[in-house]
């Protein structure tokens, strides 16, 4: 069980926390002007990446803030959580 | 004293008090500070049990939890399967016996409590040895807030296997004054008998504290048995020490055969001779240490076989003095003897070759191939291993952040070194959480270490015979030989991992502790790769096994998930209700009168609702206030239909789609003000419903000043439901005007009683006339009697939710998560008018204009009318083409859709159903079938909608 | 000496099991793989249409990801149509396969216990026992009193927190021993001139214009007139290199083993609502799976939270469970889809072929999805059977939702 650093919160058990896929993809602008298979991408099509992914968090047993994070897939470790409002991190 | 193989002094053992204990059926005695091995050996048993495969005799062979061999099955005080007996404290009245392959669990319930215990730590020391104690007084001594577990009955490590001297005195002094020291420290938790079993990241470790299981039967029943602790460590120190590991030679596996260090332990903890002649195999030094030990105790050595062309000369004069042979360049080849080793097969080794073996008489023979660090947490968590050539063991290979290895753990295998190992560690992890060092953090002086000579790494000693290798067992417990890896190798197996699975090593109780090296080694030999290639399979949790139920803990029962019940839960167990479980709550089914059953209560119920009045306990649904100048906008991206549009002091209802387009829940929408609205939810679905609400409102428009809070728990709701409910609402809060005009179906009113703030809602769930009733849960029973008073003269009754979903069946409204699977449109289930064809989007919308949406196929919601006026259709049940024969045909019969709620309804005077049917709406008028036990039922194809579909009845 | 303790041994493996092939230049099929689905693929690609200038490419040992993880439940008693004929498929060839593969893969029928706890629960039951019995799957609804006796360990009793209501019962699941069925179709590929090649980790792809022509590997490059990815977890890391998008999930599912115990559980037993699935194995170990962690990982490994609910799950189901002990833990990476149903066949490049998606449902499928993909891979078109589970349907929207019957499915 991992430690996870709310940004609003601070380092907190992992069980406080809901998971919340791919981060940065947003509701498209129009939606009626997508095609049928530009839709299927918004809903049903995430990335999965092996190694370094940004993805959404939740604190919903805690502030219940959502909040971004750069995390390792293949080891689990949280490399970087960020605020919704902040840009996504240039990493190396 | 007890037994013939006690030593009249010495050891940690309280001689005064004896305790009683059965094994095999035997009597036996021992003393508090044994564990079942110790007495057993202390009265001469060294067999335990038999193995699995084989029926072998199988005795102890080392002194804890690395024994791969002497399991044993507890029956009293209650039965426990698969303990080590080299683990299992002596209690009085203790019954065991030996384990030939399967434990057994107890047939009657386990009544011990089990419980967790979560601890926040600087520092976590795992294991009082000397590194480990140092390690937790270095850090203990800076102010540091530390915990110190070890998994034997009292500290000392090593130290209580031996007769090191620290400071001048003997070792173990020190130890009590270092426990002592501790015990003064207010930061600092120590805890014994308490076994760090899995690591995991950030410094979260899991340990097991054996709380009774030593004062078997007088136990307090008020104690848990046994604690989880959670730890969670800034920094945790590994000091788990080593384990000895055998070498493999023929016959390897008779009782009276164990690890060298293991009979230290023996005679020092425990002040029993494991044999009386014995012969003492090994391939590093260390074993000289038991030699001497035991003959200084009595033993005769026979003789010390020692593998290496140079052995240790100093040992030898040692050895020499004492009277002891040493033969180098040899080894033991293989034993003689039944249930217990006679004869020790002692040969010439060089360059690999084994010369011509003699027999030496013994009843012990002492095995060393050398020390394998106690590595597994390391591992655990994630610590990459490296394969040290010149110990033949995986060391920690890489430096985790906060976590080190400390001493012997770490391949530092002498005092002096392990003491100040543990306190390099403890100060890392002190500095590394900004603590100062402790001014004086002194340890104890040790003697000089003398360097040991080289170690050889020998896996087996090759077996010439005919016999392959066939009786060199590799793992004990699950009979597996050299012969066996030999055969994986040939089958064609390379990777470690197969040869585990091929031959089964390593998956027993003992999960490798002591074969899965020698597997390393001995499969890198077959296939002549380095050791460093063929690797080790992977540490899993848990280090030791751990009960089910201790790690259940207190999570079972009623406590297994938490009841939610409503404030009028007592007044519904009072009136004999029957509950169903809806998500976590307890909700009243119906409320049965004596000599009915559910379906005779649930017609009275549904038609006193339908003709006078009933009450419904509704406090369960979902309520959520939505509030701020964006609350509207939120709402209208949510909902299918527009809320934005709806009047204060009116209410709505409204539909909710994920993205997909499918339905996730409904409810009504009560607007409180214009930036106020009271959200509805399905009672399961509230949760899911303000996860979405916030999902959405952070994640993709943080630009809405809006904020969702649950506010469920802050009302209790009780629909008066029925044409005389006017009647009864009006007489209990005389100063609101609730006749059609003045208070208007979908409309909403504040009032008070008694100066309690009432909140009445003109929401019908049922299409009768109704009003909701919603206060604060303080005041819930009050209110519930004086409505309750005032629809006596009315015939008032209390109903419960089947009564409720019969009544929304007949008025076609569906259930989310009935009616629905996840896979409806609000079009399907018939609510195209409740999706706005103005929003520009919502969430949802897209998804309906996707091709298959468009089906004519697809699922619709109807109503069914068994053609007999008889049968009640079982909800689940399918639904197929109407067969002119009356008979199915043979599978796999096309299916058009399913039962998806069925009741009998009091109203229409027969059963009725509502169903999802593939293009449904065009069968209306049809007939379809439903198999029935065997039987196909013709069912008639109805509109959902089958009592008052004009709606006549809402206003009463 | 005395007897051997009963059922405490399983039957020997072969002296011989494969060789270990070095990689040729090309071959006609590459599978990319070496798990239950891509050797049982390469074994029906020999047996079923005679191509055997086949190479199954693993990047670590052969059947060591999923197959060597699961808790090896077999049942077809799935909702959908789709889902129970693939599934049903698979049983059949289950029921024969010990046969065809020559090994004794302990495939023991002794019967699957889905417990419902909610009304709902008992709903969604009937629906799928009557689905079940229109396609001709063996199912039963079983009231509480037949489930005490299919299997009496099970706490029946009403006042536990989540009650049994009764529960779906099909006689016809089981279990079998995964190394077993793994190294058996292994040999039968083996033997069939296949070359199974360990350590050999595709690390590209080589392509000629819409077509892909082989595969780059840690081992070299090697041509292939048709490839065939079986990687489970590890699909969307094999598809990201073509830049082809495949809606899956890498989440981490747990298991766990206790010791060998004489036998009291004779059946196995699921339930969703607890969260429990559970089965005494051949040699008496309890095998039970735990949930799966909410986050992607690829790690094989998950949290102890985990673990811990799913004692207290089997414990409150299984009060005889109480001292039994936990003796390892481990995780294997399953893929989930969108709808919780398997996404197989073509892609948008010619010569690739997709299989991926199972989720928690790959073991059972094994030999049902290699008779289909190698029947989809010799034709260039997809097995009638798999048919339904294209990549496309996300597109139209035709899913197949096991989500709303099945939740936690194994």
């Amino acid at each position: 069980m991992q430690l996870i650093a709310c940004p609003w919160c601070g380092p907190r058990e992992e069980v406080e926390f809901s998971y919340g896929g791919q981060a940065h993809v947003p509701y498209p602008d129009a939606p009626g002007e997508l095609s049928d298979e530009e839709w299927a991408h918004y809903v049903f099509f995430r990335d999965n990446p092996k190694g370094r992914f940004a993805e959404r968090w939740n604190h919903s047993a805690g502030c219940r803030r959502w909040f971004n994070a750069i995390r390792d897939t293949a080891t689990y470790r949280f490399e970087r959580v960020y605020r919704l409002d902040d840009a996504r991190p240039v990493t190396s | 004293m007890t037994g013939p193989f006690r030593i009249s002094e010495g050891g940690r053992i309280d001689r005064a008090t004896t305790l009683q204990f059965t094994f095999d059926g035997q009597p036996y005695t021992g003393h508090p500070g044994d564990t079942l091995a110790s007495a057993l050996l202390a009265a001469g048993r060294h067999q335990v049990a038999t193995s699995i495969k084989l029926g072998r005799p199988r005795g102890i062979a080392a002194a804890w939890a690395e024994d791969p061999s002497g399991l044993v099955q507890i029956e009293e005080p209650f039965p426990e399967p698969m303990l080590l007996a080299t683990t299992v404290e002596l209690s009085d009245g203790l019954v065991a016996h030996g384990v030939p392959g399967q434990g057994r669990l107890a047939d009657v319930p386990d009544s011990a409590r089990y419980d967790a215990v979560h601890h926040h730590v600087d520092v976590l020391v795992v294991g009082a040895g000397p590194a480990g104690l140092a390690a937790a007084l270095t850090a203990a001594r800076s102010g540091a807030r530390v915990a110190l577990v070890d998994e034997q009955s009292e500290a000392g490590g090593s130290l209580l296997s031996g007769s090191d001297v620290l400071d001048g005195a003997p070792a173990l002094e020190w130890v009590a004054s270092a426990v002592a020291e501790l015990a003064g420290h207010p930061e600092v938790l120590h805890l014994q008998r308490t076994t760090a079993f899995g690591s995991y990241d950030d410094g979260f470790v899991l340990a097991l504290e054996r709380r009774t299981d030593h004062l078997g039967a007088a136990a307090p029943r008020h104690l848990s048995r046994q604690r989880v602790w959670r730890f969670r460590a800034s920094s945790v120190v590994v000091a788990t020490g080593a384990h000895e590991r055998p070498v493999v030679f023929a016959d390897n596996d008779r009782p009276g055969i164990m690890l060298a260090g293991a009979a230290r332990t023996f005679l020092h903890r425990y002040g029993v001779l494991p044999g009386r002649e014995a012969v003492v195999a090994t391939t590093n030094d260390s074993a000289y240490d038991a030699a001497l030990d035991l003959h200084r105790a009595g033993v005769r050595v026979q003789a010390v076989v020692d593998a290496r062309p140079e052995g240790s000369p100093r040992r030898r004069e040692e050895c020499e003095a004492a009277g002891i042979p040493v033969l180098p360049m040899s080894v033991v080849t293989g034993t003689q003897g039944v249930d217990r080793v006679t004869h020790a097969l002692v040969a010439p080794f060089a360059d690999g070759q084994v010369g011509a073996a003699a027999a030496i008489a013994c009843d012990l023979l002492l095995v060393s191939g050398g020390w394998n660090p106690a590595v597994h947490l390391f591992s655990q968590a994630r610590g990459r291993l490296r394969y040290d050539e010149a110990l033949g063991a995986f060391l920690p290979g890489e430096q985790l952040d906060g976590l080190s290895v400390a001493g012997s753990a770490a391949g530092v295998f002498d005092l002096a070194g392990c003491l100040a190992d543990g306190r390099r560690a403890a100060r890392a992890a002190v500095a590394a959480r900004g603590i100062p060092a402790a001014d004086d953090d002194r340890l104890p002086v040790a003697p000089e270490p003398v360097v040991p000579a080289a170690p050889l790494v020998l896996w087996r000693v090759p077996d010439t015979s005919a016999a392959g290798g066939s009786t060199q067992f590799v793992d004990l417990q699950r009979d597996a030989t050299v012969a066996d890896i030999a055969r994986a190798v040939g089958a064609g197996l390379r990777s470690i991992e197969h040869v585990k699975r091929y031959t089964t090593i390593g998956t027993a109780h003992d999960q490798g502790k002591t074969s899965g090296i020698l597997t390393s080694g001995i499969t890198a030999e077959l296939l002549g790769t380095p050791v460093r290639d063929t690797g080790t399979t992977t540490f899993r949790p848990p280090y030791t096994p751990v009960a089910f139920a201790a790690l259940a803990g207190r999570d079972r029962g009623r406590l297994f998930d938490p009841e939610r019940v409503t404030a009028l839960h007592d007044w519904h167990v009072a009136a004999g209700a029957v509950f169903e479980d809806v998500g976590q709550w307890k909700r009243p089914r119906h409320y049965p009168r004596p000599g009915e059953d559910m379906a005779a209560a649930v017609l009275r119920e549904c038609a006193a609702v339908r003709t006078g009045v009933g009450i419904l306990d509704g406090s369960t649904l979902g309520k959520i206030d939505v509030q701020g100048p964006d609350a509207a906008v939120l709402l209208d991206r949510l909902y299918t239909n527009l809320m934005s549009s709806l009047a204060v002091g009116s209410v709505r209802y409204g539909v909710m789609c994920g993205v997909d387009g499918m339905v996730i829940d409904d409810g009504t929408v009560l607007r409180l003000a214009e930036d106020r609205f009271l959200v509805l939810t399905t009672t399961g679905g509230a949760a899911k419903v303000l996860d979405w609400m916030e999902e959405w409102g952070q994640t993709e428009w943080p630009d809405l000043r809006v904020h969702c809070t649950s506010v469920t728990e802050q009302w209790a709701t009780f629909p008066v439901v029925g044409p005389r409910s006017r009647d009864v609402v009006g007489a209990v809060f005389p100063d609101v005007d609730v006749s059609a005009a003045a208070f208007p179906f979908m409309t909403w009113r504040d009032t008070t009683l008694a100066g309690v703030p009432v909140r009445l809602a003109r929401i019908s769930f049922s299409g009768e006339l109704a009003f909701e009733v919603s206060v604060n849960p303080w005041y819930a029973v009050a209110v519930w009697e004086r409505l309750l008073d005032a629809g006596r003269p009315y015939g008032i009754t209390p109903y419960g939710t089947e009564t409720m979903h019969v009544l929304r069946a007949e008025k076609g409204y569906p259930i989310i998560g009935q009616d629905t699977d996840g896979t409806v449109t609000p079009h399907d289930l018939g609510l195209a008018w409740a999706v706005s064809a103005t929003k520009a989007d919502f969430v949802g919308k897209r998804s309906f204009a996707r091709a298959h949406n468009a089906h004519p196929l697809r699922k619709q919601l109807v109503g069914l009318l068994p053609v007999d006026r008889d049968t009640l259709l079982p909800e689940g049940s399918q639904i197929v083409e109407f067969a002119a024969d009356g008979q199915l045909p043979p599978p796999p019969v096309p299916m058009l859709g399913h039962v998806t709620s069925s009741y009998r309804s009091a109203e229409l005077g027969r059963p009725f159903a509502l169903a999802l049917v593939k293009g449904g709406r065009a069968r209306i008028g049809g007939t379809v079938h439903v198999p029935v036990n065997g039987t196909l039922v013709p069912v008639e194809v109805t509109g959902a909608v089958l009592v008052d579909p004009e709606g006549a009845r809402r206003d009463g | 000496m005395s007897p051997r303790t009963p059922g405490a041994d399983l039957p020997e493996h072969p002296d011989s099991l494969w060789r270990n092939a070095e990689p040729r230049r090309s071959y006609d099929v590459v599978i990319v793989g070496g798990g239950g689905h891509g050797l049982a693929t390469a074994h029906y690609l020999a047996k079923n249409h005679g191509i055997t200038n086949v190479a199954v490419v693993e990047k670590g040992w052969l059947a060591g990801g999923n197959m060597a993880r699961n808790t090896t439940i077999i049942r077809s008693n799935y909702l959908w149509d789709e889902s129970s004929a693939i599934y049903e498929q698979a049983l059949k060839l289950w029921e024969g396969l010990e046969e065809d593969l020559g090994y004794p893969i302990l495939f023991s029928q002794r019967g699957v216990l889905n417990l419902a706890h909610t009304l709902q629960d008992v709903r969604d039951s009937v629906r799928r026992v009557e689905a079940n019995k229109l396609n001709g799957v063996d199912a039963e609804w079983v009231e509480p009193d037949e489930v005490r006796k299919i299997c009496p360990i099970v706490n029946t009793s009403a006042d536990i927190r989540y009650p049994v209501l009764g529960a779906t019962y099909q006689p016809r699941a089981g279990i079998a021993k995964h190394d077993y069925v793994a190294w058996g179709f292994a040999r039968r590929a083996d033997e069939a001139g296949i070359d199974l090649i360990q350590d050999c980790e595709v690390t590209g792809f080589a392509t000629t214009g819409n077509r892909v022509t082989g595969v780059h590997t840690t081992r070299g490059t090697i041509g292939a007139g048709r490839v065939a990815l079986c990687a489970a977890g590890h699909t969307t890391v094999l598809t990201d290199m073509l830049g082809i998008r495949v809606p899956v999930q890498s989440h981490p599912l747990q298991a766990l083993v206790s010791e060998l115990l004489e036998p009291v559980h004779p059946t196995v037993v699921m339930s969703n609502a607890v969260h429990v699935y559970v089965s005494q194995a051949h040699k008496g170990e309890l095998v039970m799976g735990a949930g799966v962690d909410s986050f992607n990982g690829f790690g094989q490994r998950g949290a102890f939270h985990v673990i811990e609910r799913q004692m207290a799950a089997a414990v409150e189901l299984f009060p005889v469970f109480a001292r039994a002990h936990l003796l390892r833990t481990w995780a294997g990476i399953v893929d989930v889809s969108p709808d919780a149903s398997p996404i197989v066949g073509m892609t948008p490049y010619d010569g690739l072929y997709l299989n991926c998606g199972w989720g928690t449902g790959g073991f059972k499928a094994t030999p049902g999805i290699g008779w289909a993909l190698a029947h989809t891979i010799a034709h260039d078109e997809p097995h009638p059977s798999v048919a339904p589970f294209t990549l496309d349907r996300f597109v139209t929207g035709a899913l197949v939702d096991e989500h709303g019957a099945a939740a936690v499915a194994h």
